[in-house]
């Protein structure tokens, strides 16, 4: 008798396990679909004189990147200064405070931007994307949509995709050089090196690759963001608690899914 | 039924053994049912009889578990991707809630059809957009966003969009629901304006009885998923089926059953109906 409660547990254990895993695969699957359809669209597309619009990627494109910039810039340039600061203090210890633009320069290109960035248009634009579309969804717009012969894969998911791909990179790139900026200027103050020096050893310290490695994470962190918006915004129930529920839970998984890319990515890529 | 409609009037609409599922639970217990050109059927029926569910089979948001369904002669399951894009040009839907899209104004709704399945110019599409404000008696409202409009407008709306690319069939899903008489008279007039003027076929999903004797060809009653009965206003006024003179008297089931049978039911207790005394 006294087992039952505990091969109870065990199984109620097991059947969540089982119920996530399915989740998980189903949601993976998920993002296949749309990564293909999205393919096929833009591909297949204007043979079918359906091609994807341009004036809608434009338009996401300044919604996504171009809208973000005073923030991306803001929070760059604070998170260069603030990795000076911190350089400068921890490398005093050792006599070795004039190494600090090593520290920087790595960490800004190769991790930082594309984190802060990432995690900014995740907040940003991920969850504009699928309070957008659940909204759609419960006010049948996106039924409208597909009777009226519009596929909604082409008309809302391949600009925004597209225009994510191309902002979220060029963002992180603006986000290297405001931090690697701020940063230099807060060193040049505390360090007295001139701001010709630090731009010198700075280009000296970092290679095309550890560039390439920054905007290569935030291609991926672009296509996490969109599709899980997407996926999240599509599978809307209720009303406008609903919307609510899929845009924090869009938020709180892409950021999850920005962070633990990026350790991967790192663990992958250093090995 | 209007004078030109006869048995030999070529079918807009065929649905043959039509059976659909909600997970476990079976919706359509295999549908037969059709609409002739130029002909305005309603479908009527309570609260989860299927009427809406049919619709969107129908408009091919629901995927069937089996039946064939032809719209305009073709096969819809046998479409691809091109073939379903053609005959939703000569499809248009009014949806309950309008759907029109809350980020454009009224009239960039109206001519978004135009300008994903034509290449006529922009001046062209404001128009062509216009007309049909017209003809809902719209007109001036294009430059409005829809949360600007009133419920009945926002109708009409949906109903300018849906007759844009002068559709060969129209669905309106409750086209009345939640207007006040007047306003809800004025759409059953545009409904058979409609009708008059562009020949097309019209599919009404309601459950307003008046609304459904004024437009109605002929009406289908839903039931649980079975089609009660089909024909037209005064076949389904006369007909002497107990369960469609319920529905035709706004009775519930409820309200049918004795007060002991109705308390059994929400506490789940058992029921043994009284013996009546004998006289």
């Amino acid at each position: 008798m006294a087992s039952e409660p505990n091969s109870n547990s065990l199984v109620n254990f097991t059947e969540k396990v089982g119920r996530g895993t399915i989740g998980a695969i189903e949601t993976f699957g998920h993002w296949g679909v749309l990564i293909g359809e999205s393919l096929y669209w833009l591909f297949r597309g204007p043979t079918l004189k359906q091609p994807v619009r341009a004036n809608a990627v434009v338009f996401q494109m300044m919604e996504i990147g171009v809208r973000a910039i005073p923030i991306v810039a803001l929070l760059s340039a604070t998170i260069g200064i603030m990795l000076a600061i911190q350089g400068i203090h921890t490398l005093r210890t050792f006599g070795a405070e004039s190494r600090v633009v090593v520290g920087i320069s790595l960490s800004v290109v190769r991790e930082f931007s594309a984190l802060i960035t990432g995690i900014l248009v995740a907040g940003r634009s991920g969850s504009a994307l699928a309070a957008r579309l659940s909204t759609m969804q419960i006010n049948q717009e996106i039924d409208a949509l597909k009777v009226m012969g519009i596929d909604p894969v082409r008309y809302l998911v391949v600009p925004a995709l597209l225009a994510m791909m191309v902002m979220l990179p060029a963002l992180t790139f603006l986000s290297d050089l405001v931090a690697l900026y701020a940063a230099g200027l807060f060193v040049s103050v505390d360090l007295g090196i001139s701001q010709a020096a630090y731009w010198n050893q700075t280009i000296e310290i970092l290679s095309l690759g550890d560039l390439w490695h920054g905007l290569g994470k935030a291609a991926i962190f672009a296509l996490l963001i969109t599709l899980i918006g997407i996926v999240n915004g599509a599978s809307v129930t209720g009303g406008a608690e609903g919307v609510g529920k899929v845009t924090t839970r869009a938020v709180v998984q892409a950021i999850s899914a920005i962070v633990v890319t990026d350790m991967l990515f790192a663990f992958v890529v250093t090995r | 039924m209007s004078p030109e409609l006869s048995e030999d009037t070529p079918l807009a609409i065929e649905v043959t053994d039509l059976v659909t599922h909600y997970g476990e639970r079976q919706i359509l217990n295999g549908i037969d049912f059709d609409v002739r050109e130029g002909e305005i059927m309603v479908i009527m029926g309570g609260s989860g009889s299927g009427k809406s569910t049919l619709m969107r089979h129908l408009l091919s948001l629901e995927q069937a578990t089996s039946g064939t369904k032809k719209l305009l002669s073709q096969d819809v399951n046998k479409l691809d991707i091109k073939g379903r894009t053609e005959l939703s040009k000569k499809i248009g839907v009014a949806f309950q809630s309008g759907a029109l899209f809350s980020s454009m104004t009224v009239g960039e709704n109206i001519m978004l059809p135009l300008a994903e399945h034509t290449k006529l110019d922009k001046q062209t599409q404001q128009i062509m957009a216009r007309m049909k404000l017209e003809v809902v008696d719209l007109a001036g409202f294009e430059d409005l966003m829809p949360s600007e409009l009133s419920g009945g407008m926002i109708k009409r709306a949906a109903m300018a969009r849906a007759i844009i690319m002068d559709p060969r069939i129209l669905f309106c899903d409750e086209p009345s629901a939640g207007l006040d008489p007047v306003v809800a008279s004025a759409l059953d007039d545009l409904i058979l304006k409609l009708r008059d003027a562009m020949q097309m076929s019209i599919v009404v999903v309601t459950h307003e009885l008046d609304s459904a004797f004024k437009i109605a060809d002929r009406i289908t009653v839903l039931d649980r998923g079975d089609i009660l009965a089909c024909g037209t206003v005064e076949e389904i006024r006369s007909s002497s089926n107990e369960r469609i003179q319920n529905i035709l008297n706004r009775r519930t089931e409820e309200e049918l059953l004795d007060g002991d049978e109705y308390l059994a039911r929400l506490t789940g207790a058992d029921y043994e109906p009284e013996e009546s005394a004998p006289l």
